[in-house]
């Protein structure tokens, strides 16, 4: 009677401290850039080495450019990758550079790799690491004093979370996708709803997910306040996995499968809140706040003031207010400025799929900036071996190359201030996509249909 | 950051009355690119794109800019901050923590924490301590009746007092945690004190 959570907890407890955390045991730890100088330094304090290197891989993405990966023209970002390529030479750490066809965003290059395996205790510096829960792993994001902790031990102090189901049922309405499932359990739970959980994902509509879709979900649980989000690994995330760079092989693959077929929650399992909803009350969705909960279906309103609880006003109108929006107005046919296909979120090779059936034979808006933003070098070889590249280039579409770009104003792909963009990242915080720019959350799809028609444009409507 | 052991703290607040302050508003990402460790550095980050405007001017009615909440915190002084509910929320960065104790604040109170931001502030040693909503929204009207009111936080009885209305509660931390805290001790030094339990957690696998 046990929850696919309690499962890979059990498996990984090094010992329950008196009156304290649990000691957990870590199979893998992710590195980038902006996380990680000071837990290395702290190693150095410590006159310490690693204590599993061959379990810690880096990759630099955040301060990554799009355009061109031959320098870093900003001295402090370029000084955060280099410093990230000498420390992992220093304590010999597996580093995938910048430029390299290894290289891309952690979140999409551990699956892709399948250095990210089902059973699995994952931890990096970056709270959009629950995207690995989607393997059936515990992926969690944690900080830099964590990541020291991790790199001097494999273990990590954590007290045991409790843990809600969310179970979404039934078929996806046309135009709707994994990331519109996110933004719709977000307005419902609020963004601290599951503070406090890991969630685990189950639920017709999720078995019927690609692991892309999945990756998408899990990717999101943190925006919904879950530093985890788990999916039991089934036969779509066995054939996701196989041939993959760092997978089993031959006899080792078939035992692995074997053990990762138990990775699921027991019938009997009891879960500390449990939450169903219905795949066909999900529509294509957008953001109209600074937060990913302040989202409405694409041809609804956003909420009149009498909607929104009177206690609630004051940060309702505030968020308006940096928006530039209105209550009660509809962002449906609003011009928007710039579209970002990409980051940890939506940066898959089904996401690139899905954005040229939209594009394809149509011609990109002329107000419109639109950065298209592969999640890896796979992915990217992946879309040009497709000739998706072909067909985005004839929309008048450039193809980038893999960062994480516009998701966050860490690299030249800032959105300008008062700007508005309609982005498939993951924050629409105030100032997150550069200071002053507004973002609208949304999926590939939507993001496609805008870009083509130069205001926020429902898919389905294409 | 500066480790100092936890004992008693008594002290003036800055109430910032911002639900769901999310990390990259405490600190933005542009200062994440930094591979510093200077308290200074991310202590004048704090808050930063609500408290300068784009020219790097202070905005006049941010509360960190009112005169009566603008003094660096000391002893006695700021040294607690009444954060509105879900401190915290959204990215891991730890930057965001550094920020607060860069910034001179030993404690943060709040109703509800976003969970990587609170073990964020636990490894700089600085206390988050989570309260009622109606405390919570107590101490926001205390100090904005009086800015020179002045909270109680006690960690070895693990209460915390609103001095002004004599309104008082116990608040949770665990017992290894709160050793830690009085003590100035670091986990990873705990960790590296277990290796041979790490070693006799692998052999078995």
């Amino acid at each position: 009677m046990k929850t696919l959570f309690d499962k890979i907890w059990d498996a990984h407890v090094v010992q329950k401290v008196e009156d304290g955390p649990t000691q957990l045991y870590i199979d893998r730890l992710y590195c980038h850039e902006v996380t990680t100088p000071q837990a290395f330094d702290t190693l150095r304090d410590k006159n310490i080495r690693v204590f599993r290197p061959e379990q810690v891989v880096a990759m630099p993405d955040h301060n990554t450019p799009s355009d061109q990966q031959e320098r870093i023209d900003d001295p402090v970002g370029r000084k955060q990758v280099e410093t990230l390529a000498a420390n992992c030479a220093e304590f010999g750490i597996r580093h995938f550079a910048m430029g390299t066809k290894d290289n891309g965003i952690i979140h999409v290059v551990g699956p892709e790799k399948a250095l990210s395996l089902p059973g699995m205790t994952i931890v990096c510096g970056d709270s959009h690491t629950s995207t690995h829960g989607a393997v059936g792993a515990i992926a969690m994001g944690i900080g830099t004093s964590e990541v020291a902790q991790v790199l001097a031990s494999q273990t990590i102090l954590q007290s045991k979370p409790k843990t809600m189901r969310i179970n979404i049922e039934g078929t996806l309405p046309e135009g709707t996708t994994a990331k519109d499932v996110a933004l719709y359990i977000m307005a419902q739970l609020t963004t601290s709803g599951a503070t406090g959980y890991a969630v685990e994902y189950a639920g017709s509509t999720v078995r019927n997910m690609s692991m892309e879709g999945r990756l998408t979900l899990s990717n999101l649980s943190i925006e919904m306040g879950s530093r985890a989000g788990l999916i039991a690994p089934d036969e779509t995330t066995f054939a996701y996995l196989k041939g993959r760079e760092y997978a089993p092989k031959g006899e080792a693959w078939d035992k692995a499968v074997e053990e990762w077929k138990q990775l699921y929650s027991d019938a009997d399992a009891v879960f500390d809140k449990e939450v169903t909803y219905h795949a066909e009350d999900i529509a294509p969705r957008i953001t109209y706040g600074t937060n990913p909960g302040a989202g409405i279906a694409i041809d609804e309103c956003i909420p009149t003031l009498d909607e929104v609880p009177e206690a609630d006003h004051a940060q309702f109108l505030a968020m308006l207010d940096y928006m530039q929006f209105e209550p009660g107005q509809k962002l449906e046919g609003t011009p928007v400025d710039y579209c970002f296909l990409g980051a940890c979120t939506n940066g898959r090779i089904e996401d690139f799929r899905a954005f040229a059936s939209v594009v394809k034979g149509k011609k990109k808006a002329d107000n419109v900036v639109a950065w298209l933003v592969p999640g890896s070098w796979l992915v990217r070889q992946q879309i040009i071996d497709e000739g998706i590249d072909k067909i985005l280039e004839e929309a008048g579409f450039e193809l980038r190359l893999p960062s994480c770009s516009s998701c966050l104003a860490m690299n030249p792909d800032k959105v300008p201030a008062g700007k508005l963009s309609i982005s498939t990242s993951n924050r629409n915080f105030v100032g997150r996509q550069g200071p002053g720019a507004r973002t609208i959350l949304a999926s590939p799809l939507v993001v496609a249909a805008s870009a083509i028609t130069g205001v926020v444009t429902d898919p389905r409507k294409m | 950051m500066a480790k100092q052991k936890f004992d008693i703290i008594q002290s003036t607040c800055l109430p910032i009355q911002i639900d769901n302050c999310n990390t990259d508003l405490i600190i933005p990402a542009r200062y994440l690119a930094s591979t510093t460790r200077d308290p200074k550095f991310f202590g004048d980050a704090f808050m930063h794109d609500l408290r300068y405007d784009g020219e790097g001017k202070p905005v006049a009615d941010f509360v960190m800019n009112l005169p009566e909440f603008s003094e660096a915190p000391r002893e006695g002084v700021h040294e607690i901050i009444i954060g509105g509910q879900n401190w915290g929320s959204g990215s891991s960065r730890e930057h965001a923590a550094w920020a607060i104790a860069g910034y001179g604040a030993r404690v943060v109170i709040s109703s509800s924490f976003a969970d990587i931001h609170r073990n964020n502030l636990l490894n700089c040693f600085v206390l988050p301590v989570i309260v009622s909503r109606e405390f919570h929204q107590e101490l926001f009207d205390t100090v904005a009746a009086n800015p020179n009111a002045e909270v109680r936080v006690d960690v070895p009885n693990q209460t915390v007092t609103n001095i002004t209305t004599g309104r008082s509660e116990t608040f949770d931390i665990n017992g290894y945690k709160k050793y830690c805290l009085m003590n100035a001790l670091d986990d990873i030094d705990f960790l590296l004190e277990n290796k041979g339990k790490i070693e006799e957690y692998e052999s078995g696998k």
